[in-house]
């Protein structure tokens, strides 16, 4: 029985798309076998993040009104074949998921793979809580600034509510993950640091990802961050964070900008 | 830094923008109209099933959307005279 972990966050553009696709793919190359499902439904940027854009035939719209087998709409990636792409619908609108279409496609996912992680989409609504339904374990994804730290303990308040589990009297596990972050700043005092975050929000941390320009270089080309350039600060935060998402003790070090020619030997390495 | 810049692969900003053309270029056709690929491969489906009855896990169906040209490939096993729905072959 895999595990279902929804990768959320209430604001928009904190970074649980590009969050999902990095760990995903981390995840699978080290031997796990991943299914990403889209939940944002009418716009959907998971598969353009993966880079299988053009690759869409069917979506999760399709597999829950039994158009398509879940087997026809799953997208195998072309770097790691353990890791696997649902689509979301880009035409439908959010009504078209039932909570019952759901339940089914993560039923079956869950017997086929190691982890299925669920992008939510932002917002509070019907779609976000479809995507924490059925959900183990919850990451939230938040940027070190007082809106997206709000939004998230709206999203906590939520995943201890209206989740299955919720209702079941038990808990959703859940982990933060500090995206974006600025060691400087934050020490010098411009940005809420790791433990202001924590603080508020009470959840323990998965891990603490850089602001790192290898991000953008990494969804420009369609690939997952730690696929695209693994010894870049980011992949590697992302690689340590999923270490701890398999209950692995890894220390949490802050993530320190390297500067000068070491920082060039070690950045060439990644080409 | 222009040493260095000699050594740095390709900048990814010009795929970004190919990838995104493309992709938007199909978007935009079909906004308002039913999309192509997905009226194919239900017609040529159809047609299948009147023939033949094929199992929907016996179906793999591709696709790669280029600047140009895109692919639709319609994988079918097809069961034998001599399976249960035997067909003249």
């Amino acid at each position: 029985m895999g595990k279902v972990v929804v990768v959320t966050s209430g604001k928009g553009g904190v970074g649980k798309t590009t969050s999902t696709a990095a760990l995903g793919g981390v995840l699978a190359q080290t031997g796990k076998k991943v299914v990403l499902i889209d939940f944002d439904v009418g716009l959907r940027n998971l598969d353009l993040v993966m880079g299988a854009e053009r690759r869409v035939v069917f979506d999760l719209v399709n597999v829950t009104q039994g158009v398509a087998k879940l087997s026809q709409a799953l997208i195998r990636d072309k770097r790691v074949e353990s890791l696997f792409l649902l689509p979301a619908s880009q035409t439908r609108d959010k009504d078209a998921l039932t909570e019952e279409g759901v339940a089914n496609v993560i039923g079956k996912l869950r017997d086929k793979f190691d982890y299925v992680l669920c992008d939510s989409p932002a917002g509070i609504e019907r779609g976000a809580q479809l995507a924490m339904r059925f959900a183990d374990e919850a990451i939230i994804v938040t940027n070190p600034e007082v809106s997206s730290v709000r939004d998230s303990d709206r999203i906590i308040g939520l995943l201890d509510s209206k989740t299955l589990k919720a209702e079941q009297g038990e808990d959703v596990t859940k982990h933060v993950l500090v995206t974006r972050y600025d060691t400087a700043r934050a020490a010098r005092g411009e940005m809420l640091s790791i433990d202001d975050v924590l603080e508020i929000l009470s959840v323990p941390l998965l891990g603490i990802i850089p602001e790192n320009q290898g991000v953008l270089r990494a969804s420009n080309v369609g690939s997952p961050v730690t696929l695209n350039e693994p010894a870049n600060a980011a992949a590697r935060a992302y690689a340590d964070a999923a270490r701890r998402l398999q209950g692995e003790d890894v220390p949490m070090v802050l993530p320190v900008e390297k500067k000068g020619l070491l920082n060039r030997l070690l950045g060439r390495r990644v080409a | 830094m222009s040493l260095l810049d000699i050594f740095k692969r390709r900048a990814s900003a010009p795929v970004a923008r190919e990838r995104l053309q493309v992709l938007l270029a199909y978007e935009r056709n079909n906004r308002d109209q039913p999309d192509l690929v997905a009226v194919l491969r239900e017609e040529i489906m159809a047609v299948i099933a009147k023939h033949v009855q094929v199992n929907q896990d016996d179906v793999r169906i591709t696709m790669d959307r280029g600047k140009t040209t895109s692919t639709l490939e319609i994988d079918i096993n097809i069961p034998n005279a001599g399976a249960a729905a035997s067909t003249a072959l």
